[in-house]
């Protein structure tokens, strides 16, 4: 059998497995909750695609280890929250056209904040630290609490509730099946943002050039491409992402917390980590896997919902080190 | 932007350069000149630091001492991307290829403009390698070396590059390929000086004109090719080059 159709024949298989592993939970749940949790699961993978793919392109192209991305995404929420608060009336409006106005608005100031407060931090504390992990771990997690605490005094510490946009508010009822509206939403976000992302990386120069980054640095530099200001660039577009994650999710679980960012950081390193780091497809897979699993236990075993992931991580780890996608260094 | 060799002219000139890697003294003065007539070929043994001479020559490896001159502007202290910017080209050991991206990106990574110029720059380097033109959607790492070989250094001369730095381009290559290789550096001085790096005595005469010798991080010997050429001497203790074939019992 040629190599091509060995390699036709594996990837036919891991379809095939893959759906068999999507239809699995149907032998426990009946049908209709089935979905309902499906798509749950895929608008929490879709959330958490959107901060997981900012650490992967980080760690994917600059090799750093960014544990202040959960400060950026809390960062994100809050100033969306802000948004909302000074829009109140845009945002209990009847109106579609005001409520997405407003959601719009939110989603532009925090991620443009937040790359803003990216560059600083890439420029006054990552620069430094390049290709040193340990002190990436380090300078990056004294950042995180700098940051949070910067939250608690501008916002003061106690959680807040996080007000929903009239429109995204409630259920459709389609044949007995709940469909919560901004579950659909969170959805269509996580799939604009990852068609954005294809496009940017797939046609054009500077996305090209990323992509030839993340294989080879050295050689991407040795033919005249300064890669600080491509490093600049990208933590800014990493930081932009965690932003919209952290709004999306806190629309999401409809609250704001100083700490948020350090609960959704841990679920965006087992997507990284699963779905390989540098590869934006591998955050999608690796990230919709981590959501529907954990709708899905969660409802079979509730008690095992928080460490499946962990478990699909371990066992992802032991076939594939290198995780689903990764792409080639 | 890159500027017309005049000839006899000093493009490039390394005095007395040093480089570290972690504690390791690789360099430990080593001194060439490149002109603008002639292909310069660095060899030596393995260990020698002909491949880490040429990364410090690119701001690759930081020089710790010694001056690296290129038409007559210090460039040891520059950033890769500005020695890259300007009008040096360079194909590594390993030759860099981005295996994910297709040949057609990887040209296109490496081209800094995109204008009319530039297009009739590749449309002459793709002539000169028509393999890459057969191959130009196909992703690179399908690529059998020669090809990849092919394609590291049409990236390099894409640009208006007056000064290529290759790093033994013919290792690892077949001997019909490791003529198809010089016949194209041979093209490729037409237009650009060439220093290169190479152990595979064939070659290296095939294309030098003159040659230094590094041993132990130093340039210990140099000369025109056509003198090495007939110097056993010199090439039985530098580079472990013997006519006489040893006794096998």
């Amino acid at each position: 059998m040629s190599e091509t159709a060995i390699k036709r024949w594996n990837k036919e298989l891991t379809i095939v497995g893959a759906v068999i592993l999507f239809m699995l939970p149907l032998l426990g749940i009946p049908v209709k909750t089935y979905l309902t949790l499906t798509i749950a699961g895929l608008a929490m993978g879709m959330l958490l695609f959107l901060i997981a793919s900012g650490v992967s392109i980080i760690f994917g192209l600059m090799d750093v280890l960014n544990f202040a991305h959960g400060a950026l995404f809390a960062w994100g929420a809050y100033v969306g929250f802000s948004v909302f608060g000074r829009l109140r009336e845009w945002v209990d409006a009847e109106s579609v056209l005001q409520n997405f106005g407003v959601f719009l608005v939110a989603i532009l100031a925090a991620m443009a904040a937040v790359a803003v407060l990216g560059i600083i931090l890439e420029r006054v504390i990552v620069r430094r630290v390049y290709g040193n992990h340990l002190f990436q771990i380090l300078i990056t997690f004294g950042a995180t609490i700098v940051l949070v605490e910067l939250i608690r005094v501008f916002w003061g510490p106690n959680d807040e509730v996080m007000t929903v946009p009239q429109t995204f508010r409630g259920n459709w009822d389609i044949f007995d099946i709940i469909i919560a509206k901004y579950r659909v939403i969170c959805i269509f976000i996580g799939i604009a943002v990852y068609t954005v992302i294809q496009l940017i990386l797939k046609k054009t120069k500077i996305g090209t050039i990323v992509r030839a980054g993340v294989e080879n640095l050295e050689m991407v530099q040795a033919m005249g491409h300064n890669i600080f200001l491509l490093f600049t660039g990208v933590f800014a577009v990493g930081a932009g992402l965690a932003a919209l994650g952290g709004l999306s999710m806190s629309i999401f679980s409809l609250q704001v917390y100083p700490d948020m960012g350090s609960t959704y950081l841990l679920f965006a390193f087992i997507v990284v980590i699963i779905g390989g780091l540098g590869s934006v497809t591998g955050s999608l897979v690796g990230a919709l896997i981590v959501g529907l699993s954990y709708n899905y236990v969660a409802y079979l075993v509730p008690w095992a919902a928080a460490g499946v992931n962990i478990i699909i991580m371990i066992i992802i780890l032991l076939i594939r080190p290198t995780g689903l996608f990764a792409a080639g260094k | 932007m890159a500027e017309e060799p005049n000839l006899n002219e000093t493009i490039l000139k390394v005095e007395d350069a040093h480089t570290f890697i972690g504690h390791h003294h690789i360099l430990q003065g080593v001194s060439f000149e490149a002109k603008a007539d002639a292909v310069t070929v660095l060899i030596g043994r393995n260990g020698a630091g002909k491949s880490t001479t040429l990364r410090t020559v690119m701001g690759l490896l930081p020089a710790s001492q010694g001056k690296i001159l290129y038409n007559g502007k210090e460039i040891q202290h520059k950033r890769p991307y500005k020695i890259a910017r300007m009008g040096i080209g360079f194909v590594p050991e390993d030759m860099g290829i981005f295996a994910n991206l297709t040949v057609e990106e990887n040209m296109r990574v490496a081209m800094l403009v995109e204008d009319e110029a530039a297009s009739q720059r590749l449309a002459r380097t793709l002539e000169m390698f028509k393999d890459l033109k057969k191959f130009w959607k196909a992703q690179a790492g399908i690529l059998s070396g020669g090809q990849k070989q092919m394609l590291a250094i049409a990236r390099a001369i894409v640009n208006e590059t007056s000064l290529l730095l290759i790093d033994e381009p013919s290792k690892g290559l077949a001997p019909i390929i490791v003529d198809a290789l010089i016949e194209a550096i041979n093209q490729i001085k037409e237009h650009s000086v060439v220093v290169l790096v190479e152990q595979n005595f064939y070659m290296a005469s095939s294309v030098g004109d003159h040659y230094y010798i590094l041993d132990d991080g130093r340039t210990v010997h140099n000369g025109k090719m056509t003198d090495l050429e007939d110097n056993d001497e010199l090439k039985s203790r530098y580079l472990g080059i013997s006519k006489v074939a040893p006794n096998v019992s």
